[in-house]
């Protein structure tokens, strides 16, 4: 699976999707982001960072988070202890404070804390805060996801099919959320997506990925109406019966 | 071209430079050290000579044993650290059926016989030592996460090791000799080479190859190199995972017998933790190869053989360090550590080590 | 036709698998060096004891798995596994007379094979009574298993509080000798065992007790819940002090012999605290741990010995040096294997361990570290002329040493760097894409460890007075890494109640040192495969946590 060519600006505080057939290289174009992969050539910037060569946690602290499409908790940690991990980059307590428990530690412990809570309440799991997460059910472990990458104080947030595996309302609600991630807290949104449907609703801008290329690229209406989407979407086929 | 190298030097962190100051500066004193050694000349060419078949006695013996370790590796992704106690409990058996022959004076009438007799009864426990590990300790276990069957193979290892202490003693037991064995064949040029040692070298690539034939051409050996491969696809393809995990456990323990036996008849003596040092050996030169690859075991097993019984003439005597044959573990160590960090693909191996997501 | 079919299935089969390990359990000499020790005076040894656990074991297990579980099947499949396992037994026997097993078994002797394994009947009318005894074994085992559940909980508990007493004398007779009035003890204890009635007594009282509890105590653990929480802070805080008091006097209240055991039990406490921050918290299976160990014990006598640099300065300046190269080392061997995952980590560490052993011990380096014969004359602590010599004083050294890193442990475990070690431990690729720096965090991981570890060699050092390169072999790192396991991973009193269970308990049972390892063993596999989580696991505050909210938050 390789990504190729690809030429892709996403603008502050838009929801961008990004969709293709299975195989496209959505993944895989996430992975080089945030610095799972290096790429071969090429630029990436954020602001005015190059990303390129960077490790995934420097990528973090400059402000991109992810949540992976099989879901990857700590599943022997708490709720809050994950949301807390997110948190890790932005906390400052060095080592010997932490072992003397120095005032500025607890302060930051508490504001920490807080925080977390907040994030937790905010995607509707206040309650189970301290229940592992891998005894949460399988929505609850998606916002977890979520409300986790939100800890890392991320400029753009990028999601890896947030949706997989749920049914038509659950995806509904998903919709709503993510729509209120980018209303409420500003965060600019990417979306990786392989449900052409789930996107239509929510996104201001759609790019197609087809074999690691983009096909097109453009309002979710524009992207409706583009035939080489609607070939690569529905095959040959299809394609020929509406020319 | 530009970009490329650009890029390469950004992606370079502290450790790596640290990790190659560290290779450069043991390969320079490698280096210097042979050097020294060699215009030093203490040893003459037949010194070297022997130096060599002892290596290559020695290292095919850890290529029997290693290709346990890799085989199973291949199926089930895990080191099977009791492979030294299969390892050691058939030869410490056969030790009782050999003393017997010796007792008996049978040994001395029919020698090739009793040979045979002592392999087949140390392969057989080994074998079956093995089967009953994978039974008992891992099958259970298969799903579990990684450190967890690596801990049961340490347990399952102390079990072994203390039940035959338990049951055979804790001394050393004088293996009885062979007489067909003593003595040495005179090649040209005063070159000699042991009659044991060459034995050990035919016998051990004599199983070895039998081994290997058995695993590339019958169908159970195929579906053996088919579950190492993808479990799941072999599994859709009707091949029965637990029994071809089964074999694998039975083929490395026939190896694993027939090297205690070559083992055994070298150093003339077992005792219950004989099979420590040989198994860490063996499993290095697993990995020196390249795991999960059974020609890189064998390569593996031969080269680590060789620098054992080379290394520390070659490597040290120029430094004049007192005693470096005291040094010939650590220096396996080192090669085990070196590869690991280095190349822990191995020399023939796929990258296993460092896994990404 | 269907309940033979079920004899052979359940009572048959486990009862050969049964025969088997006590066929084995005997010839390794288990059961004959056993018998040297009373667990109650005159009637039971241990050995004997634990011959008749193992069939009543045999025998539960056939019952239990027998199903459908109808009362007549389950006594039959019992009574077959009881017969079948004597029969291995009185095979073994048979053949024993016949052949001399000797020269292949070392611990095949006759007093083994024709008295005790015959419960010190002789001749053929002892191979009857073994198989009147597996028969009866089997039908009281399978009576046994048909009764109401609290009552075998009752007795199940009081026959193995009865059983660890008598084992325990060793650890009881001091306790109660300098403790408590002499007719307590001469009430429960002879010179070799328990008598009859002290058994009685203690199997009287266990049972007493669990039938009080299960009937008050959920009353009780609701009205400790109910009391205010300043109320429990300060109960709390009672408690420790009266524990830490018990601590502190235990030494001088138990004698010369518990001193020498607790400390030793210390010091893998102190060296298990340590490896736990690598391996409990960090998720990095260290098998090269020992190496630390001697970097601390060797820096302590190179410092203080008159032997090799004859500097000998005192053992409190030898501290912050020995601690400084721990981790040092643990720093620089850590660099190297940062990009290992699991098992290789394990492999690579173990390498550098013996590495360092063999380095220790080569003639080459002997005029720089003593060789194989060691350094011997390592300074004592000393404060104000009180010096830590004997057991009794260095285990204040020891709880010292325990209490400061239970407290580094304690803090660390709960805030940012233990939550990124726990991280780390889950998903090393997630814990990175969270903004956690893998490399800074394993090397601190590494280095902490390695600190605690070269401070327990400190005070190894300075107890034991001259140290050897055998001292530090992996099996040390073995040990450790067993004991943090069994007592359960990356949990603090795990470590405690593990180093107590593996180290403390096979001191106290000389006998039992013969088969250390090989309970060692047995014990890691059977715990992995049953109780992987280990005896005291982390997360047993939050599983209750956990229970509370689903409660209040249904779904």
């Amino acid at each position: 699976m390789a990504v190729d060519g690809l030429d892709i600006e996403i603008e502050e505080k838009t929801i961008h999707s990004v969709i293709g057939p299975n195989g496209a290289g959505k993944t895989t174009f996430f992975n080089c982001i945030t610095g799972f992969y290096k790429p071969e050539a090429g630029e990436i910037f954020l602001e005015n960072h190059s990303l390129v060569g960077l490790m995934p946690d420097r990528i973090v602290r400059l402000g991109i988070a992810r949540t992976y499409q099989n879901i990857r908790l700590f599943p022997d940690l708490t709720a809050i202890e994950n949301v807390l991990v997110g948190m890790h980059a932005h906390l400052k307590s060095s080592y010997l404070g932490i072992i003397l428990n120095t005032p500025f530690v607890k302060r930051e412990e508490q504001e920490a804390e807080d925080e977390a809570n907040r994030l937790l309440k905010f995607v509707n799991l206040e309650t189970k805060a301290n229940m592992l997460s891998k005894h949460l059910p399988y929505g609850d472990q998606r916002r977890l996801e979520i409300a986790r990458a939100l800890a890392t104080r991320p400029k753009l947030l990028c999601l890896d099919e947030p949706t997989a595996g749920m049914n038509s309302g659950e995806t509904q609600a998903m919709c709503d959320f993510i729509q209120s991630l980018r209303d409420d807290l500003g965060i600019t949104i990417m979306l990786i997506e392989h449900q052409m449907r789930v996107v239509m609703g929510i996104s201001e801008i759609i790019t197609v990925l087809d074999y690691g290329k983009k096909l097109a690229e453009g309002t979710p209406d524009e992207i409706k109406r583009n035939p080489k989407v609607i070939e690569a979407y529905l095959g040959q086929g299809s394609a020929a019966q509406s020319h | 071209m530009q970009t490329k190298f650009q890029r390469w030097k950004e992606s370079i962190t502290a450790t790596d430079i640290v990790m190659w100051v560290i290779g450069f500066a043991l390969l320079v004193l490698i280096i210097f050290g042979s050097i020294l050694t060699l215009r030093a000349g203490r040893y003459t060419p037949v010194q070297w000579f022997d130096f060599v078949i002892y290596g290559l006695a020695q290292g095919s013996i850890y290529a029997l044993v290693a290709m346990g370790y890799t085989l199973v590796y291949g199926v089930l992704r895990m080191i099977n650290f009791a492979h030294s106690e299969v390892f050691m409990s058939g030869p410490f058996t056969a030790y009782y059926v050999a003393a017997y022959f010796y007792r008996s004076s049978l040994l001395e009438s029919h020698p090739v016989i009793c040979l045979i007799i002592v392999f087949i009864v140390s392969m057989s426990i080994s074998t079956l030592i093995a089967f009953l590990l994978e039974r008992i300790a891992y099958r259970p276990l298969r799903n579990a996460p990684r450190l967890i069957p690596l801990i049961t193979a340490i347990g399952a290892s102390f079990t072994l090791m203390y039940l035959f202490r338990g049951l055979y003693g804790t001394g050393f037991q004088a293996y009885p000799v062979w007489k067909i064995f003593d003595g040495k064949w005179a090649l040209f040029q005063g070159l000699e080479i042991g009659k044991m040692q060459l034995f050990v070298i035919f016998a051990a690539a004599l199983v070895m190859i039998a081994l290997y034939m058995f695993i590339q051409r019958t169908r159970i050996g195929k579906a053996v190199r088919s579950v190492s491969e993808d479990k799941e696809a072999a599994s859709l393809m009707g091949v029965d995972i637990d029994k071809t995990i089964s074999i694998t456990f039975i083929i490395g323990g026939a190896a694993a017998g027939a090297a205690g036996v070559l083992y055994a008849l070298v150093f003339k003596q077992v005792f219950f933790m004989m099979g420590f040092i040989p198994g860490i050996k063996a499993f290095t030169a697993a990995v020196l190869g390249g795991i999960g690859n059974i020609p890189g075991a064998m390569l593996g097993g031969l080269l680590l053989g060789l620098l054992e019984s080379i290394g520390p003439a070659l490597f040290l005597d120029g430094y004049n360090v007192v005693a470096p044959y005291q040094l010939k573990d650590a220096i396996a160590f080192l090669v085990l550590v070196l590869v690991l960090i280095f190349r822990p693909t191995g020399l023939l191996g796929e990258r296993l080590a460092v896994k990404k997501a | 036709m269907e309940q033979i079919r079920a004899i052979w299935r359940y009572g048959i089969k486990v009862g050969i698998i049964g025969g088997i390990v006590l066929v084995l359990m005997a010839l390794i000499g288990m059961i004959e060096v056993f018998t040297q020790r009373q667990v109650i005076a005159d009637i039971i040894s241990m050995g004997h004891a634990l011959y008749l656990a193992a069939g009543l074991f045999i025998c539960y297990m056939a019952a239990k798995r027998t199903t459908p579980a109808k009362p007549l099947w389950i006594i039959s499949n019992s009574i077959f596994a009881g017969l079948t396992t004597a029969f291995f037994l009185v095979l073994l026997i048979i053949l024993g007379r016949n052949v001399n097993l000797r020269m292949m078994f070392i611990n095949a002797s006759d007093l083994l094979l024709n008295n005790l394994l015959t419960f010190g009947v002789e001749g053929n009318s002892g191979i009857l009574l073994l198989l009147y005894v597996g028969m009866f074994t089997g039908l009281i085992t399978g009576c046994f298993y048909l009764l109401p559940k609290i009552v075998r909980t009752v007795i199940l508990w009081s026959l193995a509080g009865s059983a660890f007493a008598g084992v325990l004398q060793e650890l009881i007779r001091p306790i109660l000798t300098n403790n408590f009035p002499d007719a307590i003890s001469e009430w429960l204890l002879t010179s070799d065992g328990l008598t009859m009635r002290g058994a009685l007594s203690i199997f009287i009282f266990i049972a007493l007790a669990i039938i009080s509890w299960s009937i008050k105590g959920a009353g009780i653990k609701q009205g400790w819940q109910g009391l205010p929480k300043k109320q429990q802070s300060t109960w709390r805080t009672i408690g420790t002090i009266i524990l830490l008091a018990i601590i502190l006097v235990a030494p001088w209240r138990l004698g010369l012999f518990m001193s020498e055991v607790m400390t030793i039990v210390g010091l893998y406490v102190l060296l298990g605290l340590g490896l736990n921050i690598v391996v409990g918290y960090a998720g990095l299976l260290d098998l090269g741990y020992v190496a630390f160990f001697a970097i601390g014990a060797y820096v302590t006598a190179l410092i203080t010995s008159p032997e090799i640099m004859n500097l000998n300065w005192s053992l409190w300046a030898a501290i912050p040096f020995a601690i400084f190269f721990g981790i040092l080392a643990g720093v620089l061997l850590g660099v190297p294997v940062l990009k290992m995952r699991g098992d290789y980590l394990a492999i690579a560490t173990m390498g550098f361990g013996e590495i360092i052993r063999l380095l220790v011990l080569s003639d080459a380096l002997r005029p720089f570290l003593g060789g194989s014969q060691g350094i011997g004359k390592i300074a004592k602590a000393q404060v104000l002329g009180f010096v830590f010599k004997g057991p009794q004083e260095i285990y204040y050294l020891i709880i010292a040493g325990c209490i400061l890193v239970i407290f580094v442990s304690w803090r660390l475990k709960d805030s940012r760097i233990g939550r990124a070690w726990k991280a780390m431990r889950e998903d090393e690729d997630v814990a990175q894409a969270m903004g956690i720096n893998l490399v800074s965090n394993k090397l601190l991981a590494f280095g902490t460890g390695a600190g605690f570890a070269a401070l327990s060699g400190v005070i190894f050092g300075s107890k034991i007075g001259s140290i050897y390169p055998h001292s530090f072999n992996i099996m040390v790192s073995i040990n450790i890494v067993c004991l943090i396991i069994f007592g359960g991973i990356g949990s603090i009193p795990g470590v405690i109640v593990g180093a107590a269970a593996l180290i403390g308990l096979p001191e106290l049972l000389r006998e039992f040192a013969e088969y250390r390892f090989l309970v060692y063993g047995i014990a890691l596999v059977v715990m992995m495969l049953i109780r992987p989580e280990g005896l005291w696991p982390e997360e047993a505050h939050k599983r209750e946590l956990h229970k509370g909210n689903a409660k209040e938050a249904p779904g």
